[in-house]
């Protein structure tokens, strides 16, 4: 009877800790779920576009509704390009962002341009659309876009890149408006980050009589580099999924062409774009095959991330 | 022995003020440093030994609102004027700290770090550079077959002797020592202060220390600081067998701090 009690007893009072384990790992297990769900439902549903054009989906340029001819090579390239744009002007600032901040500017300035950075990344990115269409891509188109043709156009190997008529919108558009959209999230990351540097490491650094420069570089750098990787992936994540404001000065044109300055299409404002108007079975399952590979760039992009860090310790020695 | 009485003082402090902000933190210091000797601070927390310390190289700098007044002369020049280059002070006298601070790199380029910056070596006299360095910190047979291992995967102890050996590698003339074992075991604080004894045959020490033992086995001379002034000064077996302040000997026989 006593035996039995205790039983009892010790059941009652383990009953909230089972539950708890079980909601946890209810929740734990509904991502992959979800993960899971959404993976077989984009393919699912651009299977009739995968039997219909194969791999040739990838690597053909031609966006033809009307014929019914799909290829995605533009809006891919378009989406790769525009990204990197990016993180080629957003990592620079914001390292020098966030070095500023934590090792450079004077204490009464760092809390207003701390908040000032993080009021940035809330923007919604509609806003930043509409600037860089309405206020952005005349300035550019007018000013800065015939000068890089007229001076940069005519040089060799990037010229190219940078030759044709100044139209304010393109590609090389959606990439700055882009870099001005992930500076916030980048440079806020790495600040974070610079700041957990123990003091004392530091000053080690600084009692070899290294400069500012050599610390940061050669010692805040490598000390905090997973998490300024993992920065910059959150941002290039939030470039290569951006719909909204890279719909608005991208163009929207179904072309591949050298120069920056041409419209283009990324992935994500294909479909923005043109899901309202898809009809037929095969549009629509090319605009779901879209959406499949915007996921797997993602995909490949935070495995490359991980491979890089995992380089990164091996050089470092971590593992011997 | 009064600090004139030194002969050609390696640092010769002439009434040093030290203020954080509007505090006064250290009162009319006056000291002399000799040369390839033990320089030993002591006193209770607070007391500012840390922070004369840190004016010798001038690592307060990094933090606004810190100041010095005053002179410190190494080798007759004062090393407070602005025009001195705080990065070539900072290569002549190198600094260790409470606790190990290895760089996020490997053994080898920990030592190199510095020795880089400011002499450009071939690769052979740079590997030369990086064992004479680890020899004389004592640390070269535990490390000589893992060189491009991680510095953080060694033990505190061995750590801290990378530290030494990472300061030592550039050549400094004086080493500052703040309180470097204060994080180690007994057997690592053994072996740091042997090395000690061993390493002022070549440079001039000044040692921060918390343990009166550590300062009475291990320095020539003794600062005893309280309150941010410089209570007494001299020979240390004079110091803690015969001190001439009152202060002094109740710190020392363990009556207060």
């Amino acid at each position: 009877m006593q035996k039995y009690f205790s039983q009892v007893r010790s059941m009652l009072q383990n009953w909230p800790d089972l539950l708890f384990r079980g909601i946890t790992r209810i929740s734990a297990v509904s991502v992959l779920i979800l993960l899971f769900a959404i993976i077989v439902s984009l393919i699912v549903g651009s299977l009739p576009s995968i039997k219909a054009t194969g791999f040739q989906f990838l690597a053909s340029p031609e966006w033809d509704p009307v014929t019914d001819r799909f290829g995605a090579l533009v809006p891919i390239v378009g989406t790769l390009v525009t990204a990197s744009i990016s993180l080629l002007i957003a990592v620079p600032v914001s390292f020098g962002i966030a070095l500023f901040l934590t090792e450079l500017s004077p204490r009464w300035l760092r809390r207003p341009l701390g908040i000032a950075i993080e009021l940035l990344a809330g923007i919604p990115s509609i806003i930043y659309g509409m600037w860089g269409l309405f206020v952005f891509a005349p300035l550019f188109g007018e000013y800065i876009e015939p000068w890089m043709s007229n001076h940069i156009g005519n040089l060799p190997i990037i010229g190219p890149f940078f030759s044709g008529p100044p139209m304010g919108i393109g590609i090389l558009t959606a990439g700055i408006i882009l870099a001005i959209m992930v500076i916030p999230f980048i440079a806020s990351v790495m600040r974070d980050v610079f700041e957990v540097v123990p003091a004392m490491l530091k000053e080690s650094a600084y009692g070899l009589g290294a400069t500012t420069w050599e610390v940061t570089w050669n010692v805040v750098l490598p000390y905090t580099k997973i998490g300024v990787v993992g920065g910059i992936m959150l941002g290039l994540g939030r470039a290569l999924g951006e719909t909204m404001a890279v719909t608005f000065v991208i163009g929207n044109a179904h072309s591949l062409t050298q120069s920056l300055l041409m419209p283009g299409n990324s992935i994500s404002s294909a479909l923005a774009n043109e899901f309202n108007e898809a009809v037929g079975e095969l549009y629509t399952s090319a605009l779901i095959e879209l959406g499949l590979i915007l996921f797997f760039i993602t995909f490949v992009v935070l495995t490359f991330a991980r491979f890089l860090l995992y380089k990164l310790g091996k050089r470092e020695g971590k593992v011997a | 022995m009064l600090p004139q009485e030194i002969n050609n003082p390696k640092l010769l402090v002439n009434n040093l003020n030290f203020y954080y902000g509007n505090d006064r933190a250290l009162k009319d210091i006056n000291l002399s440093i000799p040369e390839k000797m033990v320089t030993a601070f002591i006193g209770p927390s607070g007391c500012g030994k840390s922070t004369l310390l840190r004016t010798f190289n001038r690592m307060y700098e990094l933090y606004p609102k810190q100041r010095a007044t005053g002179e410190i002369l190494l080798d007759g020049k004062n090393l407070l004027e602005k025009r001195q280059d705080l990065n070539s002070l900072r290569a002549k006298i190198g600094m260790v700290f409470q606790k190990p601070t290895p760089f996020p790199m490997s053994i080898y380029d920990n030592i190199t770090f510095g020795v880089k910056l400011y002499e450009n070596l071939n690769q052979h006299e740079m590997s030369e550079r990086v064992e004479w360095a680890l020899q004389k910190a004592a640390l070269w047979n535990e490390v000589k077959d893992k060189l491009k291992q991680s510095g953080t995967g060694l033990s505190g102890g061995q750590q801290q002797r990378l530290c030494i050996a990472r300061a030592i590698a550039v050549k400094p003339e004086v080493l500052l020592l703040d309180e470097p074992t204060s994080a180690l075991d007994p057997i690592s604080t053994a072996h740091i202060e042997r090395l000690v004894d061993e390493l002022k045959k070549e440079f001039t020490i000044v040692i921060v220390t918390h343990n009166m033992q550590q300062a009475a086995r291990i320095s020539d001379y003794t600062a005893y600081m309280y309150l941010g002034e410089l209570i007494e000064f001299g020979d240390t077996s004079a110091v803690f067998t015969n001190p001439k302040r009152k202060e002094t000997e109740d710190y020392i026989t363990g009556r207060f701090g």
